[in-house]
């Protein structure tokens, strides 16, 4: 371990700590603009989380200590996340902790957990809440495995350093079964976000709800927590995306100086992102919960193909 | 040729796979238009870039007759066909999505599978391609299978032959002009002839239902 | 000599058994000092075992059973790796239940003590016979001693109809194997392990052997058409022996097809491999989902471990597979993810089995419908349990994980096989292996929320107790082990090495990363416990202290928010079948169904839906009918006149004379 490495370690945590809430914000923005209403402030996330934290935590009253934890374990799985992907450097001490099975897996964690908290308190919401996220989970995770695994699959690795700088640092070449996973990775995104066409980030419509279901008793300081976690994860995911099919630009390991210029095209990548996703959500209606199976399973047998094409052609 | 174009039209033959996989799963006939004007515009552009790495011009024409007559002239056609007939909506399947889905991949692998002793001997410029178009024409074919409804399965048909017609330039470097001329006035053709069909079938059985059609059998 | 040390743990087990009989009814005595004894041999043993795994093979001949046929016992690493795992289950399992025998149930404890120990040291014979006759006797003894267990409560029917199907199957197996050993020799009459070794057979006669070794072996570790003795006869035993049965005795099996695929014959054909990848799939498919819709919470542990045992046949053909292309290093990939995946099963559900005993104890129920909020009550319980949850979802940093890494490790090598069908297959194997695991997610969280989290559905479960010390300390020495399994892979890995290098004539790498697994090379894969777990703790930490320094720590405890209802009862929570439900209409066609329904006008309206196993149907149920109608035709030889008996002996007797003459 050595110290440009320590430094991009802490740094690639705290621009995703600072930045996430941001990205949640923009893609607010947009939606707003596309769907013609009045815009919120770019700075609306930081501001209800600084609400929320000044805010009394109210408990249910026979909420147990498991129930107090999750937000705290929750929101260190996804500043784990982000830390263990490379976003801006490739240089990372902790990448050897965790490939991209480890990473599936790391979500999988934060999903479990957050779904025994919703069963926790006890009420009809919370439950039908943990039982549609895991439903969501199910289908989600073995398709986003895949899609990590066509990627593997090319450069016979499954760390992500390797990944990244197979991708970044090669001369250009075209992966046709990238095309499939690329499709795949967006659907599963969609998905594990709670966005339309799975979830609606902004309702709170009871019969609808999935992600909105799980926080339904946080409050205070934990739900600030698990929103700001679920901000961390739009990015961890948007930066995941980023990093295995728009690599050109993130920092390798020879070269520290380098994360400068990582960073604002950092930026640039998630702008254009972030106004995508807001532009998919708009164009796309919410399906019934039971569509969803279909949605993912699409997700699921597309990264499979992608599998397929990348034998055949060896590619 | 470099390697690049190769890759290139690697990454339109995968292509021309989502989108035939895309059409499988797909409920909506407005969708399946446009998913098949789609396909008809990656096909063009393959075509043109196989005429350009291959230094063949007439690749050149058949892309341009494949613009026309897949991309512009067959959609808006199908689309006035929807209109007039109404049936823009959602559509159930004979069989339900997953498991045609299941099915989809299943023969993926069986084209796939049949495709590579070919791909291993074979010296043009795409070698995997041919067991792309295999699986797209299979596909392709399975949709007409699944749909229950008379519109679906023209498209399923074009789809069909899209498959066949992009083996036959990427895998062959295109047939003859005449063949492709010929084909694609059979296409035509076949299109009107199947728009006249439709009307009929609605006339007779006031919906589209092609499982009406077992009704037209002698006892 | 570790040998020396492993048969006297195994003579401690008879002894301690033999003690149980002479203390027949004294529960105090065989509870408080029998078993926790036992567990120390099982210490013992586990400790002979590893010392083992550092040292060559030993072998001793034991001048018991027949004159001219004595008992050959070898110890080898596959041996002591199998012999390590069933010490350090046993172990954990035999502190639990030191405190889980109460009065009053079936069978007199002094009498259980016997018939536990008894199955125990048969079950460490199993891994150590040497020639297939003491194979054979020791088999036996371990399934009809684990019978005995699981109808200590005969007097209940569905218990005994479970154990009655349980022998059934399990002779069925029997027969199998005997006849796969049958094969073996060769016709060279000897039946020592060292003879078998030394046969070249044929393709046909080891194809043969092979498939009857995966019926023999199959029937014991519910591998797909064979598995419906499992989800009954599991729930049927008390909780300690349905630990054993799982954890241990399943294991047993995988040793067996390891055994006999690896060491005995030597070299797989690729066929085999890829069968036994099918099947495993298979039965990690059906086993999983039939697990998520389970409404009894030991019913779903015993479809779980059809799962898990799915996985690690799954991981057995995909090392023979890479075998018979003699792939070695991925082969002992394989191998290694199917081992480790054994070592960890048996270590989480058996700590999930006692935890259902604690909880069965505590409110009589084994039903998921009529559990819920025990986490308020049973805190020791519940929290040991997570972590046996959080390793059988497969979720880091425990367990489970590791060996499913592995395991998609291997798929990662596998487009390297020089056969185009099969590596068009590995993309959907993999899909499918992934897609078991996050299954495996989804019955787990259904198992510890129902069970723990929530409100308690029933108003009796407001009286449950937390488990005794006894049952506490069994319960953290096996999440102990979950958790060490899940940290210390590359210390795991010098273990299974020794074990692979053998077998199939390769290890994985453990040189220079002590913190890290890396199987292969570091740009490939690496995966780091240790660190990972300091990182998200780090961060977990950090988030804890920051709040608290920044923000203030105000609380205030109010009733559950009722979305405007006024009365919220914990009957509205899901119920088992509600979380089961999605399960249910996405994997349809695996399921036979009856639905129940209420008409809109009914005053009491009552819905049921039972879902079985359509194989029960399919399969078993014809089968049953060809017998029953066989038997019937057979029977029409009984006539009730002795005449007649005594015609059929004459017929008989001329009959052998006249082969005799021959």
């Amino acid at each position: 371990m050595n110290a440009p490495g320590l430094f991009s370690q802490l740094l690639e945590v705290l621009i995703a700590l600072a930045l996430a809430p941001l990205l949640t914000g923009w893609v607010n923005q947009c939606r707003a603009w596309l769907l013609n209403k009045s815009a919120p402030p770019l700075t609306q996330p930081y501001r209800k989380l600084h609400k929320l934290f000044h805010k009394e935590l109210v408990l249910a009253e026979h909420a147990s200590s498991l129930y107090r934890a999750v937000p705290y374990l929750v929101f260190g799985c996804m500043a784990l996340a982000c830390a263990i992907i490379p976003t801006l450097s490739t240089d990372l001490p902790l990448s050897p902790a965790a490939d991209a099975v480890a990473l599936v897996g790391l979500f999988a964690l934060a999903r479990v957990f957050q779904s025994l908290a919703a069963m926790d308190v006890g009420t009809a919401f919370g439950t039908l809440g943990a039982r549609r996220e895991m439903l969501i989970g199910f289908l989600a995770e073995p398709a986003l495995l895949m899609v990590l695994f066509s990627a593997s699959l090319l450069s016979r690795s499954t760390s992500l350093t390797t990944l990244v700088d197979l991708f970044a640092h090669r001369e250009l070449a075209i992966y046709p079964s990238l095309a499939f996973a690329g499709v795949a990775f967006t659907l599963v995104s969609l998905a594990e976000n709670a966005r339309i066409p799975v979830d609606n980030p902004a309702t709170h419509l009871e019969l609808t709800m999935v992600h909105e279901a799980l926080l339904l008793e946080y409050s205070g300081r934990h739900l600030a927590l698990l929103e700001w976690a679920a901000s961390l994860k739009l990015f961890a995911y948007s930066c995941a995306g980023l990093a295995l099919f728009f690599p050109w630009g993130i920092a390798d390991a020879r070269t520290p100086q380098a994360m400068l210029l990582a960073l604002p095209l950092l930026a640039a990548k998630l702008t254009l992102g972030g106004a995508l996703l807001a532009l998919l959500e708009t164009a796309s209606a919410k399906m019934r919960i039971f569509r969803v199976p279909e949605f993912l399973g699409s997700a699921f047998l597309l990264a499979v193909i992608g599998m397929l094409v990348n034998i055949l052609l060896g590619v | 040729m470099s390697a690049f174009l190769s890759q290139f039209i690697n990454l339109l033959a995968a292509i021309l796979l989502l989108l035939a996989f895309a059409m499988l799963s797909q409920r909506r006939i407005l969708s399946l238009i446009h998913l098949f004007t789609l396909q008809g515009a990656t096909l063009a552009v393959s075509t043109a870039v196989v005429g350009y790495a291959t230094a063949q011009p007439h690749l050149y024409f058949s892309a341009v007759l494949t613009l026309l007559l897949k991309v512009i002239l067959i959609p808006l056609l199908l689309h006035r066909v929807i209109d007039r007939l109404n049936v823009r909506w959602d559509l159930e399947t004979l069989i339900n999505i997953p498991t045609t889905q299941l099915a989809g991949i299943v023969l993926v692998m069986f084209a796939f599978y049949l495709a590579q002793p070919i791909a291993q001997i074979s010296a043009t410029i795409a070698r995997g391609t041919l067991g792309i178009a295999l699986a797209s024409v299979l596909l392709s074919f399975m949709m007409m299978i699944t749909r229950s409804k008379a519109v679906p399965q023209v498209i399923g048909f074009l789809a069909m032959e899209n498959g066949l017609f992009f083996a036959a330039t990427a895998a062959t470097y295109g047939m003859p002009m005449v063949v492709e001329l010929g084909i694609a006035l059979d296409v035509l053709v076949g299109i009107l002839i199947l728009g006249v069909f439709l009307f009929h079938i609605r006339e007779q059985f006031d919906s589209l239902d092609i499982r009406h059609l077992e009704k037209l059998k002698e006892d | 000599m570790p040998l020396d040390c492993i048969l006297s743990a195994v003579a401690a087990w008879l002894l301690i058994g033999i003690a149980g009989v002479a203390a027949l009814r004294r529960l105090t005595l065989v509870a408080h000092l029998l078993f926790p004894l036992g567990g120390l041999a099982a210490l013992l043993l586990a400790a002979g075992a590893a010392w083992a795994l550092t040292q060559p093979p030993q072998t001793v001949v034991l001048p018991l059973g027949l004159p001219t046929l004595p008992f050959h016992f070898r110890l080898d690493s596959l041996s002591a790796f199998f012999l390590l795992v069933l010490g350090a289950t046993a172990a954990g399992v035999s502190v639990f239940a030191a405190g889980y025998f109460r009065r009053g149930e079936g069978t007199p404890p002094g009498l259980l003590c016997l018939e536990y120990h008894l199955f125990l040291a048969s079950m460490a014979l199993v891994l150590l016979a040497d020639d297939a006759y003491a194979f054979m006797v020791m088999w036996e003894t371990m399934a009809l001693s684990s019978f005995f267990l699981v109808i200590a409560n005969h007097r209940l029917g569905e218990i005994r109809r479970a154990g009655y199907l349980y022998l059934l199957m399990a002779h069925l197996g029997a027969i199998a194997i005997l006849l796969c050993f049958g094969v073996l020799q060769a016709n060279t009459g000897n039946y020592t392990f060292d003879n078998l070794r030394a046969q070249q057979l044929g393709p046909f006669a080891a194809s043969l052997a092979f498939l009857l070794a995966v019926v023999g072996f199959g029937a014991k570790g519910g591998l797909l058409p064979l598995h419906v003795w499992l989800p009954e006869a599991h729930p049927a035993a008390p909780s300690p022996v349905s630990a054993l049965l799982s954890g241990v005795m399943l294991k047993t099996a995988v040793y067996g097809l390891v055994r006999v695929t690896f060491d005995l014959l030597h070299t797989p054909l690729w066929w085999w491999g890829a069968l036994l990848l099918a099947l495993g799939l298979a039965s990690a498919l059906m086993g999983v989902v039939f697990a998520a819709v389970q409404v009894d919470m030991k019913r779903l542990l015993a479809y779980s471990s059809m799962e898990n045992l799915g996985l690690i046949f799954a991981g057995l053909g995909l090392a023979a597979l890479f075998a018979a292309y003699d792939m070695r290093p991925m082969a002992a990939l394989a191998l290694t993810a199917a081992l480790y995946h054994a070592a960890s099963h048996a270590t989480f559900k058996s700590l999930l089995f006692v935890a259902t005993g604690a909880v069965l104890h505590a409110t009589h129920e084994r039903s998921l419908g009529k559990l819920g909020g025990l986490i308020r009550f049973m805190p020791w319980v519940a929290w040991i349990t997570l972590l046996g949850t959080l390793a059988s979802a497969g979720l880091p940093p425990l367990g489970g994980f590791v060996s499913e890494w592995l395991l998609l490790q291997s798929f990662l090598f596998a487009p390297g096989l020089p056969n185009g069908f099969l590596n068009m297959l590995v993309p959907v194997v993999a899909a499918l292996i992934a897609l078991v695991a996050a299954l495996a997610g989804y019955t787990m969280v259904k198992f510890f929320g129902v069970i723990f989290l929530g409100q308690p559905r029933e108003e009796k479960l407001a009286q449950a107790r937390d488990a005794g010390w006894w049952e506490r300390a069994g319960m953290l020495w096996l999440g102990g082990l979950c958790l060490l399994l899940g940290l210390f892979p590359a210390q795991v890995l010098l273990i299974t090495n020794a074990v692979t290098r053998p077998l199939v004539g390769a290890a994985l790498n453990t040189a220079g990363h002590d913190w890290l697994l890396v199987p292969v090379s570091l740009e490939r894969a690496s995966y780091g416990p240790v660190l990972f777990l300091l990182g998200a703790a780090a961060c977990v930490a950090a988030t804890f202290l920051l709040v608290r320094w920044r923000y203030h720590g105000r609380l205030s405890r109010v009733p559950p928010w009722d979305c405007g209802h006024p009365d919220l009862t914990a009957r509205m929570q899901d119920t088992a079948e509600g979380f089961g439900q999605p399960i249910r209409q996405i994997f349809e066609p695996f399921f036979r169904m009856e639905r129940e329904l209420p008409s809109a006008f009914d005053a009491a309206p009552r819905y049921r839906v039972s879902v079985s196993d359509p194989l029960w149907h399919f399969l078993y149920l014809p089968l049953a009918r060809a017998v029953e109608a066989l038997a019937r035709l057979v029977g029409r030889l009984q006539q009730g006149r002795i005449a007649v008996y005594l015609l059929y002996s004459f017929l008989t007797l001329i009959a052998v004379l006249l082969v005799v003459r021959r």
